[in-house]
C-alpha cells in the first residue's frame, strides 16, 4: 500500500508494539503530530512541559518497564534539548528512540530556521542515530533503530527525519517485528574456569551492576549467592535487584556505599563482577580496587571487559545466561568464617542518629518506605537525596528505583517519574526523591503531572543549599561554600498550589507523617516540602582516587 | 592501569560499512576515547558497500584491545584486526620536497638512487622525491636530510593488507535470536 511518511512513521511504532510517545510539538514535525492526532487510539502522546523532561520520561518508561522508550520532538532547539536526556540513558545503558523532525532535505546545511545538524550532536551519545534523506528508508530505518536500542548492551538510537520525508509517498510493507537478538553462546572452558575459580575461594564475593537488572533475568544470580555461599555488594544501578535484609545482601558499594561491602572487596580473594563497569565511583582507585583478589567478570559488552580494571577471567554474554551456565559446576558450599568476618564487621557500619524533633533524611525515608510500601517505584533525582535513597530505601523490586547512575543529570527525577507512571498505571505507587537544587532544575513537569493526573508524590529533602557540593566544600575546600548557597526564597506550597497541584510543608517527623499519608490520598500529584539541616551529610565517604583506608565516617 | 608491554607502533585494518558519516563515527570514537592516532588511511574496496580503514598508532596490548573493541561497538564496523609486521604487507608514499643548488644536486640524487626514490620534480633550486615502502624505510630515508633544508613533505600514512589468501578476521559476537521477552511492567524480577 502507498503511504506517507508520516502514516509509515505511526504504522512502524505500532508494528513495534509502542503504546505511548512523550513529545513536544514544533514545525518540522507537524505532519507526524497531524498523523499521531488521527490515531490517539492505537498511540498515546504525551506532552510535557519541556522536550528535556520528555527525554526523561521516555527513559523513565524504559527504567521502569524494560520496554524501549520513545520521545519525539522537532528540530533545531528541540533537538537539542534531548541531548542531556539522550545522553542520560546512553550512559545507564536504557533503551530508547529518539526521533527529531528537522528541516527539508533541500535546506539541509544551510543553516536553515531551526536547523541543527542533531546526528553530529548526538554521535558520541547514542549507540547509533541516523538522518533518513528518502521515504523509502524510512520503515526500515526505524525498524533498525527499535532492534540496536533493545540488542546486546541496551541504549539510545536517534533516527532524524526531515520535514519533506514525512509528506513523501512510498509502498509500505507491513513486518513483523524482529525477534530481539542477544548473546546466548558463552565459552564452556571459561564457564568451568570460573566455577573453578569459585570453588577454591575462601573469601568470594559478587559485585554486581545495572547488567544484572538488563540482563534476561535475575534469579540465576540469586541461586549462585545461595548455592556458593557468597554475599553480594551492588552499585548504584543495581539498587533492589536483591531484596533489602536478604541476608547475602551487603548493601551499596563505592563511594558512598558502606563500609562492609567496601571492607570486604578489600580483603576477599575473589571479585566476580557482574554487568557493572568498575567505575570511578565503585572501583575508586583502579590500583588498588580488590587488590588481594583475583577477578572474573561478565558483561555483554566486550569492550568492558578489562577496561578499567585488570581482570583474570573474562566471560562475555547476557549475566542470565552465563550464571545459569556456571551453577551446575558450583560446589554447595557456606563461607561460615567469611560470612562470621563480615558480620563483625557490620558492627562497625556507620549508623545515623535518629531525632524526634528534626527532619531527618533516614527517618524521612523510612517513613516513606513505610507508608509507600515494598510495591512502589521510587524514582530520585541527583545529590545528597540520591545516595540517601540508594542507601536507607528498603528495595525490593528490580525495576523499582529508577536513578541517573552514569551521567548524574540533576532534573532527572520528574520526567522520569511521568514516565514510570504512565508505563505503570494511575494505579502504580510512584515516589519521587529530590532535593531543592534538583527540583529547581525541572519542576516545570509539575504542569504535565497535573495535566495528566499522575499521583506522584514528591519528597523535597530541602537545605536550601546544594548540598552535595556543599559537602565537598566543608570537607576539601576549608568550608569556602562558592555559589552552593543561593539564597532561594521559593514557596513550594505555594508553586503546588500555582501548578494545580497540592503543596504540603513538614518540619517535623509528626508533620512528615501526616502529610505523606494525606498525598497518598490525592488523584493528582503532590510534593511536600521537608526541611532538613544545611549540615547533613552523606556518610560514609571515601575520597575520590582513595579506597577503604581513606573511608570517612564521621 | 597496568603497562603490559612496551608501546609500539600498531596497524590495525578496520572493515566498515561504505555510507556517509563513517568516517566521522570512527574519529570521534577515536577522540573521545583518548585514542592517539598516528595515520589513517580511508579507501574503497572491491566491495562497493564496504570501505576500509586503515589506522595505525602507538600503544600497548592494553590499550589496543580497547581501540578494537571499542572500535567493533559501532554500528558500521563489520570487521576489525590487528596486521603484525610479519604476516603483512604494509607500504607507505612519500613526497618530499628538498631545496638544493649546484652543489649538491648531485648528493641528492646519490641519496636517491640507493634508497630507489624517484625524482618527480626538479627546478633550479628544489627537488621532490616520491618513494614508496615500509614506514620504517620511510623513516630511514627522511634521516640521510639532517643536513639539508626539507621545503615541504607529506606522507600518506600505512596502507596495508595480510599476506597470503582468505582470512578469518575477528567478527562481531555471534548474537543468537531468542524470543522477545518484554518483560511486564514491574514484574521484570519477581521475588521467588
Amino acid at each position: 500500500m502507498k503511504l506517507n511518511g508520516s502514516q509509515i512513521f505511526v504504522e512502524v511504532l505500532v508494528e513495534q508494539g509502542v503504546d505511548t510517545l512523550f513529545g513536544y510539538p514544533g514545525g518540522a514535525v507537524l505532519n507526524l503530530y497531524d498523523e499521531l492526532y488521527k490515531n490517539t487510539d492505537r498511540i498515546h502522546t504525551v506532552l510535557t512541559a519541556h522536550e528535556q523532561g520528555a527525554s526523561h520520561a521516555a527513559d523513565g518508561y524504559a527504567r521502569a518497564t524494560g520496554r524501549t522508550g520513545v520521545v519525539l520532538a522537532t528540530s533545531g532547539p528541540g533537538a537539542t534539548n534531548l541531548v542531556t536526556g539522550i545522553a542520560t540513558a546512553y550512559m545507564d545503558s536504557v533503551p530508547l528512540v529518539a526521533f527529531t523532525g528537522n528541516v527539508a532535505t533541500t535546506l539541509l546545511g544551510r543553516d536553515s530556521f531551526q536547523e541543527a545538524y542533531i546526528e553530529g550532536i548526538t554521535m558520541p551519545i547514542t549507540k547509533h542515530n541516523y538522518t533518513v534523506r528518502r521515504v523509502e528508508d524510512l520503515a526500515d530505518t526505524m525498524r533498525a533503530a527499535f532492534r540496536i536500542a533493545q540488542q546486546g548492551r541496551k541504549g539510545p538510537v536517534l533516527v532524524d527525519i526531515p520535514k519533506d520525508v514525512t509528506a513523501a509517498v512510498c509502498e509500505f510493507t507491513p513486518k513483523a517485528p524482529e525477534l530481539i537478538r542477544t548473546v546466548t553462546t558463552y565459552n564452556e572452558e571459561d564457564v568451568k574456569k570460573a566455577a573453578a575459580m569459585i570453588n577454591a575461594a575462601q573469601r568470594p564475593i559478587v559485585y554486581f551492576g545495572g547488567g544484572v537488572r538488563s540482563a534476561a533475568g535475575c534469579q540465576p544470580l540469586r541461586d549462585l549467592l545461595e548455592k556458593a555461599g557468597m554475599p553480594a555488594t551492588y552499585t548504584l544501578m543495581a539498587a533492589g535487584v536483591l531484596s533489602y535484609g536478604e541476608p547475602h545482601n551487603l548493601g551499596l558499594l563505592g563511594m558512598h556505599g558502606c563500609y562492609t561491602a567496601n571492607k570486604a572487596i578489600d580483603e576477599a580473594d575473589l571479585v566476580i563482577a557482574v554487568g557493572t563497569r568498575f567505575s570511578d565511583r565503585v572501583a575508586l582507585n583502579p590500583d588498588t580496587f580488590a587488590k588481594r583478589a583475583k577477578i572474573i567478570q561478565i558483561d555483554i559488552d566486550p569492550s568492558e571487559l578489562g577496561k578499567n580494571v585488570a581482570v583474570d577471567l573474562s566471560l562475555t554474554g547476557d549475566a542470565s545466561y552465563i550464571l545459569q551456565a556456571i551453577l551446575p559446576y558450583v560446589e554447595k558450599t557456606e563461607h561460615k568464617l567469611w560470612m562470621e568476618q563480615i558480620r563483625q564487621w557490620q558492627k562497625n557500619d556507620y549508623k545515623p542518629v535518629d531525632s524526634d524533633t528534626e527532619l531527618k533524611p533516614h527517618q524521612l525515608i523510612a517513613e516513606i518506605c513505610r507508608q509507600a510500601g515494598p510495591e512502589a517505584v521510587y524514582v530520585t533525582d541527583v545529590g545528597q537525596h540520591q545516595m540517601w535513597a540508594a542507601q536507607y530505601l528498603h528495595h525490593t523490586k528490580s525495576r523499582g528505583f529508577l536513578t541517573s547512575g552514569g551521567l548524574g543529570t540533576m532534573g532527572f527525577g520528574y520526567g522520569a517519574a511521568i514516565g514510570a507512571q504512565m508505563a505503570l498505571g494511575r494505579d502504580a505507587r510512584v515516589i519521587m526523591l529530590t532535593g531543592d537544587g534538583s527540583f529547581h532544575m525541572n519542576l516545570n513537569e509539575g504542569c504535565t503531572a497535573v495535566s495528566y493526573g499522575l499521583p506522584i508524590i514528591t519528597v523535597i529533602f530541602n537545605n536550601q543549599v546544594l548540598g552535595m557540593v556543599r559537602q565537598w566544600q566543608t570537607t576539601f575546600y576549608g568550608k569556602r561554600y562558592s555559589d552552593t548557597d543561593p539564597h532561594r526564597h521559593t514557596d513550594f506550597v505555594k508553586v503546588a498550589e500555582g501548578f494545580g497541584a497540592k503543596g504540603y510543608r513538614a518540619t517535623t517527623p509528626e508533620e512528615f507523617k501526616a502529610a505523606f499519608a494525606d498525598a497518598m490520598k490525592q488523584q493528582g500529584p503532590s510534593w511536600i516540602d521537608c526541611r532538613i539541616g544545611k549540615d547533613e551529610k552523606v556518610l560514609p565517604m571515601i575520597p575520590g582516587g582513595g579506597d577503604i583506608n581513606d573511608i570517612i565516617m564521621e | 592501569m597496568q603497562q603490559q608491554n612496551a608501546s609500539q607502533r600498531r596497524v590495525i585494518s578496520l572493515l566498515v560499512d561504505n555510507q556517509n558519516g563513517v568516517l566521522a563515527r570512527v574519529a570521534s570514537l577515536f577522540c573521545r576515547r583518548g585514542f592517539n592516532i598516528d595515520s589513517l588511511t580511508v579507501s574503497a574496496t572491491n566491495d562497493p558497500k564496504i570501505s576500509r580503514i586503515t589506522v595505525t598508532l602507538h600503544g600497548n596490548e592494553q590499550e589496543l584491545n580497547q581501540l578494537i573493541l571499542q572500535t567493533e561497538r559501532l554500528e558500521v564496523t563489520r570487521q576489525i584486526f590487528e596486521l603484525t609486521p610479519e604476516k603483512s604487507l604494509q607500504r607507505e608514499l612519500l613526497l618530499l620536497k628538498v631545496a638544493c643548488n649546484n652543489q649538491n644536486r648531485a648528493e641528492l640524487r646519490e641519496i636517491s638512487s640507493i634508497y630507489k626514490a624517484k625524482i618527480i620534480d626538479l627546478s633550479p633550486d628544489s627537488m621532490v622525491f616520491e618513494l614508496t615502502g615500509k614506514p620504517d624505510k620511510i623513516d630511514a630515508f627522511l634521516t640521510m636530510f639532517d643536513g639539508y633544508e626539507i621545503l615541504e613533505l607529506c606522507r600518506t600514512g600505512v596502507t596495508a593488507l595480510e599476506r597470503g589468501g582468505k582470512h578469518q578476521h575477528m567478527q562481531k559476537p555471534v548474537q543468537e535470536i531468542r524470543e522477545a521477552q518484554l518483560p511486564l511492567p514491574g514484574t521484570h524480577c519477581p521475588q521467588e
